[in-house]
This record gives structure tokens, C-alpha cells and sequence, in this order.
């Protein structure tokens, strides 16, 4: 019964990771590692959280989400400035860093919702994104557009291919003049807009307010989706999908009676089993970005 | 020309001096974990003032959290000192580690999750094991340790003989984890939606002389633990042919390979025995300070900044030894400053700072390739033949 009912559902789980997932591909194609997606994420949704609760009565509730919407954005792309310093301009381990914006996420987010609300966690907002037709969420469209615009600029536009090849070879790119310090800025900083619109996403159609579980493990599914869809558009939005599918599960199988005797945790460690078995039946194939992870160091400067 | 000689000279020769000072202080791995932390701090304490509160709230929960010594009411207590201690051995225990991966060449962000591990297997065996003093415990602490060096070890595996990215793998092993820890407690008896009932007392690792020694505080015998570990680390890393083979690996796998070193053997043994280390500070945790099971819901990120302990320490014993013990003390001064009026958040901001202020080991050596790089510019300016130039 709840398997046709529950498709909004499965939309309104799904958007939030495969935008996130798109970013980290973006991040990940121009040959930069991005870890720190579960930090970001968690820093637009305090962003959009925190922004929505003070302007929803004093501007109004379509304009408030708006703008909720966009200093999550540029609140996480800030952040994800910090990762662009350490894995782009020196040359630090992309992981090293990555693991320390998510622990400065946690402590950042809690901090400003201590300062602002004097508590662990933001006050609630009234209404968060209102679904349409279908009882479908913006997000879903929002998700949708994300990813037809990405696809296009990846693969039909000279920036996409430049920022492949920034991924592949950088050096061939360096000497067929790309700025690869440049392009892979340009990646960090969307992939860290669309964590945060990610986040902003999730915490204006899943919950009522910020709290410090409402993130857990989102990012790293998003990685997961990135790995699982094998870096490429398509892949990603099935992987995301499935795993969007996985989480829906995990919150309905109870109502399902075929399904009620198994824990949601077995939902739960879907997403990060079939991605791990995945990459093991994918090994010797190398289908990642070649130069994904490794710092780029100008030769002669 | 000659005064113009003579003016260069003498400025060459204080920039020569200065030039020689910074380039010896970066190549001290020491001075720059030290540059880092207080960069930490200063952050913190700039973010505290942003905000409105007063800076000396935290200084002063840290120095009671380093002393007992409460200078708000001016008592002294010794169980804040125990306390400390007690949250030092899980940070120092992950943080040994991921250090252990890492000199082998690897990246264990796993450690969470083989600390989850280590963590339920103890509270499993806590109702399960033999319920005779010591033996029970020990029994616990041996299990717990031996299945996270399995969860552990089976990186190593997939890393040597499918080329898994070990930090992609353990990533997806440690949510994994912790869902799986859920399945296991929610079985345990007497489970609620956060703990099982209460253990028996032949499992814990409370010894009372210790705990009335120290007023009462959490200190328990997993402190043992700790300085086996820093004693097995240390030996292994330093006195045996393994700890050679792991850190030959680590520096150039295909010159270890080429000189006849198992490097797939390395890379099993070290993701197994850093999954070890991690689990016996879960184990630690679940027996030592807990007297009942926890439904975990979420991480204790301890393996987490366990890698900020290992890159503060420099993967030395006593270097991780004191990372661990700053983490112990900023984890213990938290609830001194909250009621202090400072957020105590602040620390994981400061932690996580730190984590990416490790950057500034490799800008340090962006900065002595420059420095390096003046040199060789003044020596070519005087001999008039070119200098090679060393990278590192």
C-alpha cells in the first residue's frame, strides 16, 4: 500500500543527497576530494534554519525561505573556501582537511545556535517549504534542475571540459593553458553552494528546526552516491535515488508487514554496504578521475 | 660599486641569519605542532570575545581541568585531575592508532568505526563473558580488541588486493558500523532506546583504591591499557623488524616491495593492528567509564580526533601522548566553562581548527622551498654558477 503513497517521500529524501552528490562530483572530477560534504551540509542547514526562524514573521514565508536558501549557499561555500585554501594553495592532504571542517562544522554549528537561541539546537520555524502538486517538495525540482544544469555544463560547455581535464591530467591542462588552480577554486566553491543548498533543503522539508543529528551520515551517503554512481551525472542520480529509496524504507518498513521484523538499521547500512561492494567488483577498472585527491604543484614556481 | 658592496653585505648578512633561524624552526616538526595548537587557541579565544563572553572562562576551566584547582571558589579537587586522565586514554589510545596506519603509508578514518566495535563487543561480552574477577574484564578488553583489528585488518585486505581506497572503505564502515552496534545492543538485555541494563561487576574496570585515591572520579584501570599501548607502539615501531617494514612501506612501497618486504603483509598488518588499538579504547569507554550498555545514535568522535592527536604528536609516542592529554583536558574543561558562560562548543571548534591548521605543515615546507630558494639566489649572486635545488 504505502509504496505509491510514499513517492513523495522517496523525493523529498533523495533531493537533498543527490545535490550534495552532484557538488562532490563537480569536486571530485577537477580532481579535488571533498570529505568535508557532511560538515557542509550541516552548516546550510543551520544557515537556512537559523535565517528562516528570525525573518519568517518579519518578511513574510515565500520571501524568507528564499533568502534562507541563499545564505545557506554562501555560508557553507565559505566554508568550503577554508577546504579550497588547504587542498588547492598548499597542497595539504585533501582528506587531513576534509575530517577538520566536519569536526569545525560541529562545533560551529552548535556554537552559533548557542549564541542565537541559547540553546543546543534552533528554535523552531513555523513552516518550512510548503509541497505542491502531488504533495511534492520543491526540493525534488530543485534537485532535478541541479543536475540537467550540471550535466549540460560538464559535458557540453568548455568550462566542463576544462574541469575534466583538471581531474585527468592536470599538467597536460597547465600546458594547454587552463588555469587548473582556478577551475579547481570554481568546483570547490560549487560544490560547497550546493552542500549548503543541499542542507538548506533538508532541514526546510524534514524537520522543524537544526539539531545536531539532523545531518548524520547525509554527506557521507552523498560520497557514497559520488563513488556507487561512478562520477558521472547519470550514475549519481541512480545511486542517489536508490539510496534515497533506502532511507524511505528505513522509515516505513515498520508499516509494511513483509518488511516489519527487519530493523531499520539494515536500511540504514544499504547505502554504505552497496557502495562498498560496488567498489570492490569495480577494482582494477579505474573508473574515478585520475588526478582526484593529489595536489597540484605548478612546476618552476 | 664598493659601497654598494659593503650595504648588501651587511644586510645579506642579517637576512642570512633570519632566513637561517626560519628555515631551522620549520624543519622542526615540533615547533610547527606547537605554532598550530596556538593558533587553535588564539581562535578561540578571538571567537569568544567576538561574541560577547570572557576568554579567561575557558583558560580558567582548563587550568582546572589540568589542576582541580576551581579559582572561582578557590577549592581544589582532586577528581577533576582523574577525570582528565580518564578521557585521555580513549583520545591517546585512537590516536595511536591512527598513527600506526599512517607511518605504514595509510589513512584510517575507520577509526570511529573500529572503536564502535570495539566498543559493543565489550558490552556484549559484559553480559556474555566468564563472571570471574579480572578474567572477565580482561576477557572483555581482549575481544573487543581482536574484533575491531578484524574489522580493521579487512581494509587492509581490500586495499592490497582490490586497491580500495582504505579511506573511502572505512568511511563506509564506520556508519556501518554504528548501525550494526544499534542491532547488536537493542538485543542486549534490559534495552531501552539509549542503554541496556546495568553490567555485572566482574566486568568493569573500576578498582576502588583509584577511585578513592582520585575523590570519587571516573578514573579507572583502563589507564593500564593506555601505557601498554604506548609501550607496544613504541616497541613495535622502533625495536622490531615489523615496525621497520611497516614504516619502509609507508615511505616508498615499491622500493620496499623491490628490496623483498611483504608490503601486502604490511598493509593488512598495520590497517589490522591500528583497528586494535581503536578498539581497545572503545572497549576502555564501554567497561571503564560506562557501567551499562549504550544504544549509540550517534558518533563519539573520538576516532575522529584521534587524527588530529596523531598529526599533533607527529606519530611519535610521546608526542601523541601529549596531543592526547590536550584533548583530554579541553574534552574535561567543557562542562567548567558552560557553567562559566562560555559555549563549550568552542572546544570542538578549537579541535577541529587545529585539524585544519595541519595544513601548515605542508605550507611549511612550501615556505622553506622559498627560503631555499633565496639561499640559492644569494649563492648564485656570489659564485656565479648554478645551484641545484632541493625540493624538500
Amino acid at each position: 500500500m504505502g509504496i505509491i503513497n510514499s513517492i513523495p517521500l522517496v523525493l523529498m529524501l533523495t533531493a537533498p543527497i543527490l545535490i550534495t552528490a552532484i557538488g562532490g562530483m563537480i569536486c571530485e572530477r577537477s580532481g579535488v576530494v571533498n570529505i568535508a560534504l557532511e560538515g557542509l551540509m550541516a552548516i546550510g542547514a543551520l544557515g537556512a534554519a537559523a535565517a528562516h526562524v528570525l525573518m519568517e514573521s518579519p518578511l513574510g514565508h515565500g520571501l524568507s525561505i528564499l533568502i534562507s536558501i541563499l545564505i545557506a549557499m554562501i555560508a557553507s561555500m565559505a566554508f568550503s573556501a577554508l577546504h579550497g585554501v588547504c587542498a588547492i594553495n598548499l597542497n595539504s592532504d585533501q582528506t587531513i582537511s576534509g575530517v577538520g571542517i566536519n569536526l569545525l562544522a560541529d562545533g560551529v554549528t552548535i556554537f552559533v545556535a548557542q549564541i542565537l537561541f541559547s540553546a543546543d539546537r534552533t528554535k523552531e520555524f513555523m513552516f518550512g517549504m510548503h509541497a505542491g502538486t502531488g504533495n511534492i517538495y520543491p526540493s525534488a525540482w530543485i534537485s532535478i534542475i541541479v543536475l540537467l544544469l550540471v550535466w549540460y555544463v560538464l559535458y557540453e560547455l568548455p568550462y566542463g571540459l576544462h574541469l575534466r581535464a583538471c581531474g585527468e591530467h592536470p599538467e597536460s591542462a597547465e600546458s594547454a593553458g587552463i588555469n587548473v588552480r582556478k577551475i579547481r577554486w570554481s568546483a570547490v566553491l560549487i560544490s560547497g553552494a550546493l552542500a549548503g543548498l543541499a542542507g538548506a533543503c533538508c532541514v526546510l522539508t524534514q524537520s522543524t528546526q537544526f539539531t545536531n543529528n539532523l545531518i548524520n551520515g547525509k554527506g557521507y551517503i552523498a560520497l557514497a552516491a559520488v563513488a556507487f554512481g561512478r562520477w558521472k551525472p547519470l550514475g549519481v542520480f541512480l545511486a542517489s535515488l536508490l539510496f534515497g529509496l533506502a532511507q524511505t524504507f528505513a522509515l516505513i518498513a515498520v508499516n509494511i508487514g513483509a518488511l516489519s521484523s527487519i530493523p531499520s538499521e539494515v536500511f540504514n547500512i544499504i547505502p554504505y554496504a552497496v557502495t562498498l561492494i560496488a567498489l570492490i567488483c569495480f577494482s582494477g577498472k579505474n573508473y574515478a578521475p585520475a588526478a582526484s585527491g593529489k595536489p597540484f604543484t605548478v612546476s618552476g614556481s | 660599486m664598493g659601497l654598494d658592496n659593503k650595504k648588501g653585505k651587511l644586510l645579506g648578512h642579517d637576512r642570512d641569519e633570519l632566513i637561517n633561524l626560519a628555515d631551522k624552526a620549520l624543519k622542526r616538526e615540533g615547533v610547527i605542532s606547537v605554532i598550530v595548537v596556538l593558533l587553535g587557541f588564539l581562535l578561540g579565544t578571538l571567537l569568544i570575545a567576538f561574541v560577547g563572553k570572557n576568554p579567561s572562562g575557558m583558560y580558567s576551566s582548563i587550568w582546572q581541568a589540568i589542576t582541580g584547582h576551581n579559582t572561582v571558589t578557590g577549592r581544589f579537587n582532586i577528581r577533576n585531575i582523574g577525570d582528565t586522565l580518564n578521557y585521555l586514554v580513549p583520545f591517546t589510545l585512537c590516536g595511536l592508532s591512527i598513527a600506526f596506519a599512517y607511518r605504514a603509508g595509510l589513512f584510517n578514518i575507520g577509526a570511529e568505526g573500529q572503536y564502535i566495535v570495539g566498543m559493543t563487543v565489550a558490552t556484549v561480552c559484559a553480559y556474555y563473558g566468564p563472571k570471574v574477577p579480572v578474567i572477565h574484564a580482561v576477557y572483555c578488553l581482549l575481544m573487543a580488541t581482536a574484533a575491531a583489528a578484524a574489522y580493521g585488518g579487512v581494509v587492509g585486505y581490500l586495499k592490497s588486493k582490490f586497491e580500495v581506497s582504505e579511506v573511502v572503505a572505512t568511511i563506509m564502515l564506520n556508519y556501518t558500523a554504528l548501525y550494526l552496534s544499534r542491532m547488536v545492543c537493542m538485543a542486549l538485555p534490559g534495552a531501552t532506546t539509549y542503554n541496556t541494563s546495568p553490567f555485572p561487576k566482574t566486568a568493569l574496570m573500576k578498582w576502588g583504591p583509584l577511585e578513592s585515591m582520585f575523590n570519587g572520579s571516573t578514573i579507572n584501570l583502563g589507564i593500564l591499557v593506555l601505557v601498554f599501548g604506548l609501550l607496544v607502539y613504541w616497541f613495535i615501531m622502533e625495536k622490531t623488524i615489523l615496525g621497520f617494514e611497516l614504516k619502509a612501506t609507508g615511505f616508498n612501497k615499491n622500493a620496499s616491495l623491490a628490496s623483498g618486504i611483504p608490503t601486502r603483509r604490511s598493509t593488512i598488518l598495520s590497517m589490522a593492528i591500528s583497528g586494535a588499538f581503536a578498539g581497545a579504547a572503545g572497549a576502555v569507554v564501554a567497561i571503564g567509564s560506562f557501567t551499562y550498555g549504550r544504544i549509540v545514535s550517534g558518533m563519539d568522535n573520538y576516532g575522529f580526533n584521534g587524527i588530529a592527536v596523531a598529526l599533533i604528536g607527529n606519530c611519535k609516542t610521546i608526542g601523541i601522548l601529549l596531543a592526547g592529554y590536550l584533548f583530554g583536558v579541553l574534552k574535561q574543561a567543557q562542562q567548567f566553562m558552560q557553567t562559566r558562560g562560555v559555549p563549550r562548543e568552542v572546544t570542538f571548534i578549537i579541535q577541529g581548527v587545529i585539524v585544519v591548521f595541519i595544513a601548515l605543515r605542508s605550507a611549511a615546507e612550501i615556505m622553506r622551498a622559498r627560503i631555499s630558494k633565496m639561499k640559492v639566489g644569494d649563492s648564485k649572486a656570489k659564485s656565479g654558477a648554478p645551484a641545484s635545488v632541493k625540493a624538500e
